[in-house]
């Protein structure tokens, strides 16, 4: 089999220490999009409409969102009553509360109870909450996720560790437009009087997104 | 033919967001437009076309998806809904749980009301 790489001391057989394979060096032309990309984003510093430093920053911005935040909302829901409501009621306005800024989506709070379990997924393509939990892990973007949580969610829970029993109703939300989801998992029992950063503790990525529930002390 | 219907709580709150004139109300029994089979931007999934459910909550009202994808202004804003299924209406014999049930987004203009018989 022709092996070009024995130059690479590093590289036996192509697989990091770890098993997986290195990622290629990227030496073919840049795609189309890639030389658009490149184009307006030059274009738009040689006009003064943006800079290199608030492209810079906006990328910061984007990566600095992280489950936590999702996190913060939830232990707060857990710890007021009032703020429960508004989430409810109105999500986008509670997190601004909690000076997290939605933008122009609007989010949607979903309560999970004793009968019910609240799971998200988009099958168009992969709206997921951003601002509250950071970019997306791959699964949620793989067609195995977005085809099969609709037509067999408790299978696919089941995958994530998560057995309902039968008595617990799934409901699955679709995220098809201008909505994004988070899952107010139900608060565990053994936890009164904790503080909200104990709280937070105990909400993973995983339950906001309705594949996990809360860890219980 | 008998629908499995799911169960609606309306929410006790007012839609968060600006909305003008729905004709449809939570509660109501709608179903989805089967929709033509042709090509464009459409944010009504296959799965959902022609199946029938109840409206969970208005939305509100948002610039249309399916103007916003060629470039133009999405206006008017058309009124999005939530729309509650049964797995059992979605999937038939072989749903896993079929009083399970499925929310999406889907705009008016793609919803029809059913009336009772």
């Amino acid at each position: 089999m022709p092996h070009d790489h024995h130059d690479h001391g590093h590289d036996p057989g192509g697989l990091s220490p770890s098993g997986h394979p290195y990622r290629k060096d990227q030496d073919h032309a840049l795609t189309h999009w890639q030389r658009m990309e490149i184009a307006i984003r030059e274009l738009l510093v040689e006009r003064g409409l943006t800079t290199p430093v608030e492209i810079a920053a906006q990328v910061a911005r984007m990566d600095a969102r992280s489950p936590a935040l999702g996190a913060q909302v939830v232990a707060r829901a857990w710890s007021d009553p009032d703020y429960r409501a508004r989430l409810l009621a109105d999500g986008s306005g509670a997190c601004r509360e909690e000076g997290i800024e939605v933008d122009a989506l609007k989010l949607v709070a979903v309560e999970n109870t004793p009968d019910t379990h609240n799971v998200v997924v988009c099958t168009l393509c992969s709206c997921y909450p951003r601002m509250l939990l950071g970019l997306p892990p791959d699964w949620y973007k793989s067609r195995a996720y977005r085809s099969r949580t609709v037509r067999e969610p408790r299978a696919v829970l089941r995958e994530f560790g998560l057995d309902l029993p039968d008595r617990v109703a799934v409901r699955v939300h679709d995220s098809t437009a201008d909505m994004r989801y988070i899952v107010l998992p139900a608060r565990p029992e053994g936890t009164e009087g904790w503080s909200r950063a104990a709280l937070a503790d105990l909400v993973s990525r995983d339950c906001m997104i309705g594949v996990a529930v809360p860890r219980t002390p | 033919m008998t629908r499995a219907l799911p169960q609606v709580t309306p929410p006790p709150f007012a839609p968060p967001c600006p909305v003008g004139t729905p004709c449809l109300a939570p509660g109501d029994v709608v179903r989805v437009l089967p929709g033509g089979g042709g090509p464009g931007h459409v944010r009504t999934p296959w799965y959902l076309r022609g199946a029938v459910g109840r409206i969970e909550r208005i939305c509100g009202d948002f610039p249309n998806p399916e103007e916003l994808a060629y470039g133009r202004d999405g206006r008017p804003a058309r009124t999005l809904y939530r729309v509650r299924f049964a797995m059992a209406e979605l999937w038939g014999a072989r749903a896993e749980r079929p009083e399970d049930t499925l929310d999406a987004e889907i705009f008016e203009p793609w919803l029809e009301p059913v009336h009772a018989s």
